[in-house]
């Protein structure tokens, strides 16, 4: 037995699916925080375009605040806020709430300015053949407006899926926290960095470029 | 609630802390200056008839816009450690932010270049203008107030993202604030110092930006 104990070890197959197991994780996050933070970000933008003085101030200065600091800080501040109110709550947990509130702030301004995109003349007519405000909302300004703001949604989305490598700062072991795991391992660190930063772009780059191509059609 | 909030450690850090957030200033400014640079030259190689220059800025512009600026950040700190060329934190921030940067910004000048009419250029030309006299004194200034609004987000991004620089160990503003936090287990209070701190640096900026528009494009 003349084994020697190494610290370091090569990529070995084994590191791939740890690899696959965090962009799983990566996507889990991020899908969560998408569609709970668009939900949100709907309601939210709906009180912007809609609401009284008082409401939409309200909400765009708390708003706001989530645009004007750094995702890193609020995923720190909110992880170790929840504790002392108390909720114990884990990185995951926290991760996906403060994705969310993020997501709900830039959705809420895309919303608002696919609602405000619907002109006045085209809601009046709406509303004088018989339409209540919600039917109003439904079939004529949801539609019209859906197609102003759908690419810059696929543009919020996108960014959040991209902001979620964040996560990482609590421990959380998503895509990036995994590969720097990896990266001390086997102290080959272009090779991993390569393989997640490939999996980030085949994920965003064929999103963009349908946006853009959306875009492009709808605007002619 | 049984958590004691400790205020004044971070009364007594603010000095460090205010000093940490000109130096998160001096780096997105630097990174703003030099992306640009950057982002002009992509831009006009994206529109160039030269094949490869056009290939070179495309693969810089759809890399910087589809990966995590984390990732890019860690590419440049560790994935270039892999061909033995060791940046030290402060240029780790500036070239992965002006790598980000200039990526942004060149979509957004290719923009600008495409909605000045072709005609502009032209007339200039035929009134005896040089074609760099042209460029400078006709193009770019139109060119520069579609831009500007996007720019000025731009940075405000820049100053948001340069909070990453607290992962590859540059003491600006998150960094200084992480260092302090750890050395007194103050986390939450130095955090919201900090994110105070960033949210009035946003609004400065914008509002800085407001003031310059007024007096910049005021003949318009």
């Amino acid at each position: 037995m003349n084994e020697t104990v190494t610290f370091f070890s090569g990529f070995k197959i084994n590191d791939l699916f740890f690899l696959g197991e965090a962009a799983l994780q990566t996507l889990m996050i991020a899908a969560i925080s998408i569609s709970s933070g668009t939900l949100l970000g709907a309601i939210c933008g709906w009180g912007l375009a809609e609401g009284k003085t008082v409401v939409r101030w309200t909400l765009n200065s708390i708003l706001d605040v989530f645009r004007s600091v750094p995702l890193l800080i609020q995923l720190i501040l909110f992880y170790n806020l929840f504790p002392i109110i108390g909720f114990d709550l884990g990185p995951f947990a926290s991760g996906i709430i403060v994705l969310s509130m993020y997501t709900c702030a830039l959705v809420a301004s895309v919303v608002r300015g696919g609602i405000e995109s619907v002109q006045q003349p085209m809601r009046r007519a709406a509303r004088s053949l018989g339409m209540s405000y919600l039917q109003s909302m439904r079939h004529v300004i949801f539609p019209i407006g859906l197609r102003a703001v759908l690419p810059s949604w696929i543009g919020v989305a996108l960014g959040v899926l991209k902001d979620s490598a964040l996560v990482s700062v609590l421990g959380y072991v998503e895509l990036l926290r995994a590969s720097q795991i990896l990266m001390t391992r086997t102290q080959e660190p272009f090779l991993i960095l390569a393989l997640a930063g490939a999996f980030y772009f085949a994920l965003s780059y064929p999103l963009s470029r349908y946006s853009k191509q959306l875009e492009e059609r709808w605007a002619s | 609630m049984d958590y004691n909030f400790h205020w004044r450690p971070v009364f007594n850090k603010l000095p460090d802390l205010l000093e940490a957030g000109l130096l998160t200033l001096e780096v997105s400014l630097l990174s703003m200056v030099i992306g640009t640079v950057l982002g002009l030259l992509l831009a006009l190689a994206k529109l160039s008839p030269l094949k490869p220059a056009r290939w070179f800025a495309i693969t810089w512009i759809e890399l910087a816009r589809n990966t995590p600026a984390l990732f890019q950040l860690f590419f440049f700190g560790f994935g270039l450690g892999a061909f033995g060329w060791h940046l030290s934190p402060f240029l780790i921030v500036l070239v992965g932010l002006s790598f980000n940067n200039a990526g942004y910004l060149a979509e957004n000048f290719r923009g600008g270049f495409q909605a000045v009419p072709e005609n502009q250029y032209r007339a200039a030309r035929s009134l005896g203008m040089t074609a760099f006299q042209a460029t400078t004194r006709i193009v770019i200034p139109q060119v520069f107030k579609i831009v500007y609004h996007p720019m000025t987000n731009q940075m405000v991004w820049a100053v948001l993202m340069s909070s990453l620089a607290m992962m590859v160990g540059y003491r600006e503003l998150a960094g200084e604030t992480q260092f302090l936090a750890s050395k007194t287990f103050r986390i939450f209070e130095y955090f919201l110092a900090a994110a105070v701190i960033y949210y009035v640096i946003v609004k400065i900026i914008l509002g800085l930006s407001r003031l310059l528009a007024w007096r910049l494009f005021r003949y318009e």
